[in-house]
């Protein structure tokens, strides 16, 4: 079988990609998409590149030690959530799937919150409203349509607010992403879809979800797509600040294909070499996100290594603290399965604490 | 509704042809004209998008009415009610709430073809983190969607469709004066047995234990109203007193939300019951064409045969 897609999804990026500094660390100039950043700006994003991919390191360590149960590493996809996620405003509102750790970093989520989800402490323990970024969502999805809403209240509030989701190629598949699309395109909702095309679900490749490059579905449901080179912060930032910008200015919703490539495995529990070959990744480790943004700072003499090792001890401070702090994590206590159900008073829910708690008693006599 | 409306300017309607058609059963009917396409929103045919956007508009604070169009097609919808609606907010350790409504026309009757008749009420009662009520007469429609659309939870809410054209007194006075829709009543005293019921089939079982009243037997019939969570204070004082239990529902009885009723009022009532509690409800098949559904649906003779059943004992 030889289809467009297949050949979309391994060999060279696409002609249409946007990418604003190459592989190399080349700065280069795009039409309709550029960004002014300052040197101070360009190192922070350096930054944040380096300490997401060691709160991800030091994750997937902390899995390996049977700390955490599962963990979804991000790497290889941190200029993506870097770059969309340092795009969006204050009063932005961010729907993530389980993958977005760059997109909570940007959000202020302390990192430790999203380990409870993975260690089993809870289901999600951060306050979405507090961050303006929603909770993790596990099913495949489903948060498009989550996302799509509130940029109807958003409509109906008359703010000046848009709202992005976050999702993998995968989910293009399902129903309430295509859902998603419709209605944001009937209701011209201001809401920028973000898909992470990182060319896996799990060990379903790219061509079995789609014959077209999945930035060109939009078309099909009237609002404007567009693929960026999602290892590129540059590019990520400056493509998805003009589609939340088209978006606050009620131009409706755009698509951005994020053109990436997810360099470890899906989940901890995923073995990649069962389906993958190795080229592949050897390929994608030559764009590196982190590495051309370094070599940007470099040639332009806009870091040197006393700037460059502070990141890297800032980093190790960072994971040596989120190691300390997620074995500290308290268990929940038996009880608390029941808060949190309902709101409001509910008999049944009030009956079976009641009863458990009893039982629990019985074993303190 | 339109009461809510005026109440609350965040609350919302959205669903297919809530809009100028005023719903297939014209419920929402007048409602955009006096409110706006705003706030009452004809949606694209997609339930699983009708719940997901609802989800979305609650946590941006509003309060969404959503109607699905019949019992049969909130399966599309299902995985966004049960993964999501009622799921997320203990997700958030209390940090968000949904006060989503989800309309739901049940029940057969009236001649349908097929997904048009049924009774999914185990679905969703099977689903904790979900409100489930279904209400029985005119009076409890209005009184119950006025309490379900402020309750800060989300609530699935089935409307006997057989009961859409009656009409009724209703006292719109005061939240205060109705009987709160998590309470079950009993709507006709008795001492011989109790029929547990709810929906349209509460009509039925009035309708039976006037007959039974002839043959001398007096039938107490409880309308539970709220299915998830269950008033068991009214149904074991019922059971206690009478010793007979008789459950009718539409649903095939098989695994339906009969079996709960069953087993908690025997394991309550144990010593005060003269017979085992007895089910009454549809088969486990399909629900027939509607040349048929007289037969699949309980009538008042087979709730009769059930209570004679539970004398012979
Ligand atoms: C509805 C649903 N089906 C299956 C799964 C199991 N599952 C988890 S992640 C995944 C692959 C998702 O791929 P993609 O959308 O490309 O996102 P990625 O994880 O690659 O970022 C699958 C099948 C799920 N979580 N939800």
């Amino acid at each position: 079988m030889t289809l467009d897609a297949s050949r979309g999804a391994h060999d060279e990026a696409p002609p249409e990609l946007v990418q604003l500094l190459t592989p190399e660390g080349e700065r280069i100039e795009h039409p309709d998409y550029d960004v002014d950043l300052t040197p101070e700006e360009v190192r922070s994003l350096y930054r944040d590149l380096v300490l997401v991919r060691r709160i991800d390191l030091e994750a997937v360590a902390l899995q390996r030690q049977g700390e955490l149960g599962i963990w979804a590493s991000l790497l290889g996809q941190e200029a993506a959530q870097i770059g969309s996620g340092r795009a969006l405003t204050d009063s932005d509102m961010a729907f993530p799937t389980y993958r977005e750790h760059g997109v909570a970093w940007c959000r202020d989520v302390d990192p430790v919150k999203l380990l409870g989800l993975f260690r089993g402490v809870n289901h999600g323990g951060w306050d979405p409203k507090e961050h303006n970024f929603h909770l993790y969502t596990i099913v495949i999805g489903s948060q498009t349509l989550h996302a799509v809403g509130y940029a109807m209240g958003i409509q109906r509030d008359d703010a000046n607010a848009a709202t992005i989701v976050y999702f993998g190629d995968g989910a293009t598949s399902q129903g309430d992403v295509n859902e998603s699309f419709i209605w944001a395109s009937v209701f011209n909702a201001p809401i920028v879809f973000f898909c992470q095309n990182n060319q896996w679900a799990i060990s379903e490749p790219l061509e079995k979800q789609t014959r077209i490059p999945l930035y060109r579905r939009a078309s099909g449901f009237g609002f404007p797509g567009i693929r960026v080179d999602g290892n590129d912060v540059f590019a990520c930032l400056a493509v998805t600040r003009k589609a939340l910008e088209a978006a606050r200015t009620g131009q409706g919703p755009t698509l951005v294909e994020a053109f990436t490539y997810r360099m470890g495995a899906h989940t901890t529990t995923d073995d990649p070499t069962r389906y993958r070959v190795a080229g592949e990744l050897e390929a994608w480790k030559l764009k590196d996100p982190i590495e051309r943004v370094k070599a940007y700072l470099f040639k332009n003499e806009l870091a040197d290594q006393e700037f460059f090792d502070s990141v890297d001890e800032e980093a190790a401070q960072l994971g040596a603290d989120l190691r300390r702090r997620c074995l500290a994590l308290p268990d929940p206590r038996p009880l608390d399965i029941f808060d949190h159900v309902y709101r409001e008073p509910h008999a049944l829910i009030d009956q079976e604490r009641a009863q458990f708690a009893a039982y629990l008693e019985g074993f303190e006599k | 509704m339109r009461k809510a409306m005026e109440d609350d300017p965040k609350v919302l309607i959205m669903g297919e042809d809530v809009g100028k058609l005023g719903g297939v059963f014209r419920v929402t009917d007048g409602l955009q004209k006096d409110f706006g396409e705003d706030r009452v929103i004809d949606t694209p045919l997609a339930e699983s998008g009708i719940i997901g956007t609802a989800i979305g508009l609650a946590l941006r604070g509003y309060r969404p009415v959503c109607e699905i169009q019949f019992d049969g097609f909130v399966f599309p919808a299902a995985d966004q009610i049960i993964t999501q609606l009622a799921k997320m907010p203990m997700r958030s350790l209390g940090a968000i709430k949904l006060p989503v409504v989800v309309r739901i026309p049940c029940g057969g009757g009236i001649g349908a073809v097929e997904h048009h008749s049924e009774s999914p009420e185990a679905y969703f009662t099977h689903t904790s983190g979900l409100r489930v009520v279904a209400c029985s007469n005119p009076a409890d429609a209005y009184s119950m969607i006025q309490q379900a659309i402020r309750c800060d939870d989300p609530v699935v809410f089935f409307e006997p469709k057989r009961r859409y054209w009656e009409k009724g007194d209703i006292d719109t006075s005061s939240a205060g004066w109705w009987t709160p829709f998590d309470a079950a009543r009993v709507v006709r005293p008795g001492s011989d047995a109790t029929l547990l019921a709810y929906g349209p089939m509460v009509k039925t079982c009035l309708e039976a234990a006037a007959a039974a009243e002839d043959d001398g037997r007096s039938l107490e019939v409880v309308d539970l109203r709220s299915l998830n969570p269950l008033d068991e204070a009214v149904i074991m004082e019922s059971a206690r007193r009478t010793g007979r239990v008789v459950v009718v529902h539409e649903a095939p009885v098989y695994n339906g939300f009969g079996a709960e009723l069953a087993a908690r009022v025997t394991e309550q009532c144990f010593y005060h019951l003269e017979a085992p509690v007895l089910r009454v409800g549809g088969f486990s098949t399909p629900y027939p064409p509607s040349k048929l559904e007289e037969h699949y649906l309980p009538d008042l003779d087979r709730v009769l045969d059930a209570v004679d059943r539970a004398f012979g004992f």
